[in-house]
């Protein structure tokens, strides 16, 4: 392999030395030891299973609490607080401050996840940057910061590279978003649909309802037709059986003999006179007759 | 500490919604007393109202977490 070299020299003349202090290594292939690096590091993690598909897990539909590993002023938490206040407020945006470019930054990232881990009542996570030179993502490529990103214990999506780097950060990740503001809105829904989906089923619950007791109406007034019915065919057969029985009372009635010309002797008691020898002499009683009474009295006999 | 909904205890957001899903469900399948589809309505509107009432008070609250000398986490406000 073919480098160049940046480097201080020394001259010692005394010694007759010369030394140079190298301050920079390039490799002379395009990207050739960032290459190098990035692939063993990528090896090493698909080795141990990091970047099987099996492990991605789903994002949460609603969640309430959303890590963010980003820098505190960089233009990246400004778009992932813009668009969760946009679509979700609901969302708590717990942010995890570290620097994300320079040396000894995958430390501080590694010291953020590591926290990030001892937060309770976490729903997603964001770990991400704006766009940057090759170099500056490079933290994101070191196989400690993937290896921390793959063991959090909430899904992760990881908005660091852009469409043409990706890093091994967005290969670990469960979800990998383009931009910062993409990762925000893969990680939340829109407070206008859910609010749709709300009255929706608003909608839904109160047809439900209206089904339900239709149905019980409908019951009730079968029913009452079945009660009042019969009811009434009950009343029809009774009043049949009256007039019969009336008829009968009718025929068995002594005004009806009455009418063909007999009479009733009755004592002032209304006793029923029906032998002689109730007939004292001079006793009055009363004669019925078809239609009405006479005063009558007992000659001597 | 495993967390089980009850009446008590406040559901999270996607646990309303399922709760409310699965109501509107049975609701919907006509088969209960007239009773219990009341009783369940009334669970619905109330769920629906407490959901309702979480996405339209809600305003985007921003913490920072940070670990202070002893490793305590410590959350504060952010303004960025």
């Amino acid at each position: 392999m073919q480098v160049f070299l940046f480097a201080r020299p020394t001259v010692w003349e005394e010694k007759g030395e010369f030394r140079l202090t190298v301050v920079d290594l390039l490799s002379t292939e395009a990207g050739g030891l960032w290459q190098l690096a990035f692939e063993k590091a990528k090896a090493a993690l698909a080795k141990d299973g990091l970047l099987d598909p099996a492990r991605k897990r789903a994002l949460p539909r609603y969640p309430l609490r959303i890590a963010v590993v980003t820098s505190p002023d960089g233009a990246a938490l400004r778009d992932i607080i813009a668009v969760t206040a946009r679509r979700w407020p609901v969302a708590e945006l717990l942010v995890l401050p570290t620097r994300v470019q320079g040396e000894g930054a995958e430390q501080e990232i590694c010291a953020a996840l590591a926290l990030l881990c001892r937060v309770e009542g976490l729903d997603v996570a964001i770990i991400g940057r704006g766009g940057g030179s090759r170099e500056d993502l490079w933290t994101f490529n070191h196989e400690r910061v993937a290896r921390a990103v793959a063991a959090l214990p909430v899904p992760v999506i990881s908005a660091v590279g852009h469409e043409t780097d990706v890093t091994l950060c967005d290969l670990v990740a469960d979800v990998r978003a383009p931009t910062p503001s993409a990762a925000a809105e893969a990680a939340t829904p829109d407070r206008t649909d859910v609010l749709a989906e709300l009255v929706h089923l608003g909608a839904r619950l109160a047809r439900g309802l209206a089904g339900r007791s239709g149905r019980v109406a409908e019951r009730l007034d079968r029913t009452f037709d079945r009660l009042t019915g019969t009811l009434e065919r009950r009343l029809e057969r009774h009043r049949h059986e009256l007039s019969g029985l009336a008829g009968r009372l009718d025929a068995l009635s002594p005004l009806k003999i009455l009418e063909r010309g007999y009479a009733l002797a009755r004592d002032e008691q209304g006793r029923v006179l029906k032998r002689v020898v109730q007939f004292s002499s001079g006793l009055r009683f009363r004669l019925r007759v078809t239609d009405g009474e006479v005063a009558a009295r007992a000659g001597e006999s | 500490m495993a967390r089980t909904p009850s009446a008590r205890e406040p559901l999270s957001f996607a646990q309303q919604l399922d709760r409310l899903e699965e109501i509107v469900r049975r609701l919907e399948a006509q088969e209960l007393d007239l009773d219990e589809a009341l009783k369940l309505f009334e669970e619905g509107i109330e769920r629906l109202r407490e959901a309702r009432a979480r996405l339209t008070a809600a305003e985007a609250q921003v913490k920072q977490v940070l670990s202070d000398q002893a490793g305590h986490l410590k959350v504060e406000d952010f303004d960025g």
